[in-house]
C-alpha cells in the first residue's frame, strides 16, 4: 500500500517544466488520495512520485515494455500512457495491492525475477485473476506480450500465470508451450 | 464547443482518448506545444451500435470504442472478423484496452493497423462539428501523410461499417517481431460476396477453414452465387505509402479476372498502387516484394 511517508515530489513530476497544476482526486488501492500534481504529469509519474506507490516501473515510457501496467477502471493499462488528468475521480490499483497468495505462487513459479518487469508482469496476472471470462479465453503467451523482460525468459512468466490461475481455481483454454517462435528458457 | 473556438482563433488542439499515440510523442517534450481536448469522459462516444437485424445489420463504432472493445464483442468479431484479427495485433492488451479506433484514423498514421481492414470493409468516417454532422468514405479520408479532410473544428464521432457481404477476408501483419512492433508491411484483402439469396461457394475459390493462426485470418466464403460483380474486391495496404492506401489498380485487375501467375506480375502492378520508403523498419524494395508476395499467395491458396 501507498506509504505516506515517502510523498514527495520527484523528478518525473517535479522537473517536468510546468507550472500549471491541478488537484487531482481518485482511488488508489482501494483508499481515496488527492494530489496536486503538474497538468502535464503522467498517472505513472503521480503514482511514484507523489503517492509513493514506487513499484510500478519506468522501462520504454512508451508504451511498448509493459513495466508500468496498473488497472485503471477495471482495464490493464499502460501508466507511461495515461496522463493523470484522465485518471482523476477513476480507480488505479497497482502492484503495491497485490495479495499475499498470489504473491507466493509467483514466487514459486520463478515469476519473480528482477524488479524492473517483474511488478508489470504481476499486475498482467492480477487482472487475469479479476477477469475469469477473459483468464479461460487467452492464449497466456500471447496475452502476456505486453511485458517485456530483457534478461531471461519467459517460461517462468507463463508457469507463473498458470500457477496463480489454479490457485483461484480459474479454468483455462490449455497450458501453453513454446512454440517454434519463441525462444523460451526450455528450449533444448 | 472549444474545438470551434480554439479553431477560430487558429489554435490547434488535439482531441485524446486513449492516448496511446499522442502520449508517446508528450514523453519526448512535444507535449509543450499541445493542447489536449479529452474525450474520455464523453458517454455518447462510447456507444457501439448495431442497426437493423439479421445478415443485413451494420455495426457503427463510436469515437471511443476500443481494440478491446471490438475484441470482447462476440456480435463484432462474429460480423467483421478482420477487425478482431487486426485488434489482436495492435500492441498488447495494454494499448488494446485504451486505443480507439477512431483515434487509430485520426491519428492518421500510415502504419496503422485498424486502418486498413475499416477500409477494405468499405467504412464511413462521421465527423461532427458545431455546422452539423458529414460523412466521409474512410478511402476519400487522407489526402496526405497525415494530413486529411477533416477540419480543425471537427470531431470523429464514430465509424460505420456496411452490412457485412464479403467472401474472402484476409489480414496479414508484418512486424519485427510477434508482438508490440509497428508494421514493416500490412495488407487486409476482402471480396464482396454477391448474395443471391442461395449460400454457395464462389466458383473455383475454395477457401481453406479459418486459421488458428495469430498472424493471418482466413475466412470462408459468405453467401455467393452470381459472377463476380465490378468493384468486389478491395486490397489496402499500410506501411507502404504516406497513407494507408487502397491498391486500385490491383483491385481492377482483379476484378476484371486476371490471373496471375506469379508474384512479379503483382510487384509491378502494385508500382501504380504504392510508394513505400526506406526508413528505419524496412527498405522499400523489402516492402514491396513482401507485399506483391503476400497477395500472390493469397490468392493461389484461393484459385
Amino acid at each position: 500500500m501507498a506509504n505516506s511517508a515517502n510523498d514527495r515530489a520527484g523528478p518525473g513530476a517535479g522537473e517536468s517544466g510546468a507550472t500549471e497544476t491541478f488537484n487531482m482526486s481518485f482511488t488508489l488501492n482501494g483508499a481515496p488520495v488527492s494530489r496536486r500534481v503538474p497538468l502535464d504529469a503522467r498517472l505513472l509519474d503521480v503514482l511514484r512520485y507523489d503517492c509513493a506507490c514506487p513499484g510500478t516501473k519506468e522501462g520504454c515510457g512508451e508504451g511498448e515494455c509493459g513495466a508500468c501496467s496498473v488497472i485503471l477502471d477495471g482495464l490493464l493499462v499502460n501508466s507511461c500512457l495515461v496522463p493523470a488528468f484522465q485518471a482523476a475521480g477513476r480507480v488505479v490499483t497497482t502492484v503495491e495491492s497485490v495479495a499475499a497468495d498470489v504473491a507466493s505462487a509467483l514466487n514459486v513459479t520463478g515469476t519473480s525475477q528482477c524488479g524492473a518487469c517483474t511488478p508489470g508482469i504481476v499486475m498482467s496476472i492480477r487482472w487475469l485473476l479479476e477477469r475469469p471470462e477473459i483468464a479461460s479465453n487467452v492464449d497466456l503467451r500471447e496475452f502476456l506480450s505486453g511485458n517485456l523482460c530483457r534478461c531471461t525468459g519467459y517460461d517462468g512468466v507463463v508457469a507463473g500465470a498458470e500457477a496463480a490461475l489454479t490457485l483461484r481455481g480459474i479454468p483455462m483454454r490449455g497450458v501453453a508451450r513454446p512454440g517454434p517462435g519463441d525462444r523460451g528458457g526450455s528450449r533444448p | 464547443m472549444m474545438l470551434a473556438d480554439s479553431a477560430s482563433r487558429g489554435e490547434p488542439v488535439t482531441p485524446i482518448a486513449g492516448g496511446t499515440d499522442v502520449m508517446v510523442s508528450w514523453h519526448h517534450r512535444a507535449k509543450d506545444k499541445l493542447t489536449l481536448l479529452d474525450l474520455s469522459r464523453v458517454r455518447e462516444l462510447a456507444v457501439m451500435e448495431w442497426t437493423g437485424v439479421g445478415d443485413g445489420a451494420s455495426l457503427t463504432l463510436g469515437g471511443l470504442t476500443t481494440y478491446w472493445d471490438v475484441m470482447q464483442s462476440r456480435e463484432a468479431a462474429a460480423a467483421y472478423p478482420l477487425l478482431a484479427e487486426a485488434a489482436r495485433q495492435v500492441g498488447a492488451v495494454q494499448i488494446q484496452t485504451r486505443g480507439t479506433w477512431a483515434g487509430n484514423v485520426g491519428n492518421g498514421s500510415p502504419a496503422a493497423d485498424g486502418v486498413p481492414v475499416l477500409m477494405a470493409y468499405d467504412a464511413t468516417v462521421t465527423l461532427a462539428s458545431v455546422r452539423g454532422r458529414r460523412e466521409v468514405r474512410l478511402d476519400e479520408y487522407f489526402t496526405g501523410y497525415r494530413k486529411s479532410v477533416r477540419a480543425a473544428d471537427e470531431l470523429i464521432v464514430a465509424i460505420r461499417l456496411p452490412p457485412p457481404t464479403w467472401g474472402v477476408q484476409w489480414f496479414h501483419k508484418v512486424g519485427a517481431r510477434r508482438a508490440q512492433a509497428i508494421t514493416k508491411v500490412g495488407v487486409a484483402m476482402v471480396r464482396r460476396a454477391v448474395v443471391s439469396g442461395q449460400m454457395s461457394v464462389t466458383r473455383g475459390h475454395a477457401i481453406p477453414a479459418p486459421s488458428a493462426s495469430r498472424r493471418s485470418a482466413v475466412v470462408g466464403e459468405r453467401a455467393s452465387g452470381a459472377p463476380d460483380a465490378a468493384g468486389s474486391w478491395r486490397v489496402v495496404a499500410n506501411s507502404v505509402a504516406p497513407t494507408v492506401v487502397r491498391c486500385r489498380m490491383l483491385e481492377s485487375a482483379l476484378d476484371s479476372g486476371r490471373i496471375f501467375t506469379r508474384p512479379d506480375e503483382i510487384e509491378s502492378l502494385l508500382a501504380g498502387d504504392i510508394s513505400p520508403i526506406d526508413d528505419m523498419r524496412s527498405t522499400a524494395v523489402y516492402r514491396r516484394r513482401v507485399l506483391a508476395r503476400l497477395i500472390y499467395h493469397r490468392l493461389a491458396q484461393s484459385a
